[in-house]
């Protein structure tokens, strides 16, 4: 047989693509169910990670059962929808227009009956997206702690977001000025000491420390509508409390 | 009829050690450098690699050899690079699924095994031309020369540079801690001393083996 003839070149090249695909999908269709179960697992464990719990993946479920207490999902204007915050894609939730944007929000209840308001992020670096979860005190002015990740930012640059050094300078930030909302800024050539809403930038990583500063303001600004009604909803029970307690006194 | 001596004889025992010592990819043949450089900062990833290269090292080698009489010359080269691909698409999905941490360290490496050298020239050198069995012993000496390489450079680097050894921070341990002023030196994690520690064991090799000094 002549294995250089035109036809039998074109044979042989289409069953060995055939055969080599038909092999590919099924391995691919076999293990996808492993390698999704690993994506959910991490995404826990960063989840966890903001509110300063550090745990491998394989405790990942468990503890994250344990500490987060309700997996919310709002609209626009701050209403709880239906649905579970953890099932929400922000990357396609942020292709939609503002108003029709499922917005997710983490409860996390830890030590001492603590309560944490997670919210997931999401934004542009300087090669690909950036993300990471944010936590807030029940205040909603205090960040708890805060955690990123990149995709394909220049390692030993921007890359330096997802390590403790850049990620510890956020906690016990404030997001709003006395009752402005100003969110937390990555500062380039360092955060003034005492500064309660900047944390210092990495030196050449100025496009992914921007990309920060801009994630940040943008999608916790969504969460306003939120943040008066949870603060408001504080302010009544609290005065409630204080009637009833002067009430009891009276009696 | 040399052939006929059976599966281990001289020659093919040849097959399997040269590739080990006096005719290794990296020290030797200098090929699929930039990838000893790369994954060389931790041993794990490297020995990760390593079983990686030797899956599809071997595998390519013996499926080439066993089809090189069907395969058209003209699109050998193309055949070639598919039977890479595809065992390297697998080598990637198992790690995402098994050893996910370690798929991401090595990320964009698995994907370049396809264009490691020493893959490429096996096949196009020997498989090519030889029986599987034959091809067989000689992809297993040649990933196992280059594993072997990683694995040593891997570990100076881990145990200089981290101060562990598979992430056991053996160093502190034995008490060498920056109480006593030992610090980890950080060029060591570096690519460049990757390249300074393979060119180590070149030197250390070719004064060992008379074989390899080039004659003036």
């Amino acid at each position: 047989m002549d294995v250089n003839k035109n036809t039998y070149t074109f044979v042989f090249a289409s069953i060995l693509v055939i055969v080599l695909a038909a092999v590919l999908s099924f391995l691919s269709v076999k293990l996808s169910p492993k390698q999704e179960a690993n994506i959910v697992k991490e995404k826990k464990q960063n989840i966890l990670k903001s509110v300063g719990i550090h745990t491998s993946r394989d405790t990942a479920d468990f503890l994250y059962n344990q500490y987060i207490k309700e997996e919310i999902v709002l609209d626009h204007n701050g209403n709880i929808m239906t649905g579970k915050a953890f099932e929400i894609n922000l990357k396609l939730e942020m292709k939609k227009d503002l108003k029709d944007q499922n917005l997710p929000i983490f409860l996390a209840s830890i030590e001492n009956d603590r309560e944490c308001y997670i919210i997931p992020l999401r934004g542009k670096g300087l090669w690909g997206p950036i993300w990471g979860y944010i936590a807030l005190e029940n205040d909603f002015k205090t960040v708890f702690g805060a955690v990123f990740d990149h995709k394909s930012e220049t390692p030993g640059l921007g890359a330096e977001i997802n390590t403790r050094e850049f990620q510890d300078p956020f906690q016990n930030k404030l997001i709003f000025k006395d009752k402005d909302f100003v969110s937390i800024k990555v500062v380039k050539g360092g955060a003034k000491s005492g500064d309660d809403h900047g944390v210092d930038a990495i030196s050449g990583g100025t496009i992914t420390s921007d990309g920060v500063t801009e994630m940040l303001y943008e999608r916790l600004e969504r969460y306003l509508p939120y943040f008066t009604r949870m603060i408001n909803a504080q302010k009544e029970e609290n005065n409630d409390t204080l009637s009833l307690q002067l009430d009891s006194i009276q009696i | 009829m040399s052939n006929k001596k059976g599966l281990f004889s001289k020659n093919n025992r040849k097959l399997l050690s040269n590739p080990l010592n006096d005719d290794n990819p990296i020290t030797v043949q200098v090929l699929g450098i930039c990838s000893a450089l790369a994954v060389t900062v931790k041993l794990e990833p490297a020995v990760v690699m390593s079983i990686a290269v030797v899956f599809v090292l071997v595998f390519s080698s013996v499926i080439v050899s066993v089809i090189r009489k069907l395969v058209p010359t003209r699109i050998r080269i193309i055949v070639q690079l598919l039977v890479i691909a595809s065992l390297v698409a697998i080598v990637d999905e198992v790690l995402k699924a098994y050893v996910y941490d370690v798929s991401k360290q090595l990320s964009v490496f698995v994907g370049l095994i396809i264009t490691n050298c020493i893959i490429m020239g096996r096949l196009e050198a020997f498989a090519l031309a030889n029986n599987a069995w034959k091809s067989f012993l000689d992809a297993l000496g040649n990933a196992f020369g280059y594993a072997w390489i990683l694995i040593v450079v891997a570990f100076f680097r881990e145990l200089l540079g981290s101060g562990t050894v598979w992430g056991y921070p053996i160093l502190e341990s034995i008490g060498l801690t920056s109480d006593i002023g030992y610090s980890n030196n950080g060029m060591m994690v570096l690519p460049p001393m990757a390249l300074i520690t393979v060119g180590i064991i070149i030197w250390i090799q070719r004064s060992k083996n008379k074989k390899l000094i080039e004659s003036k």
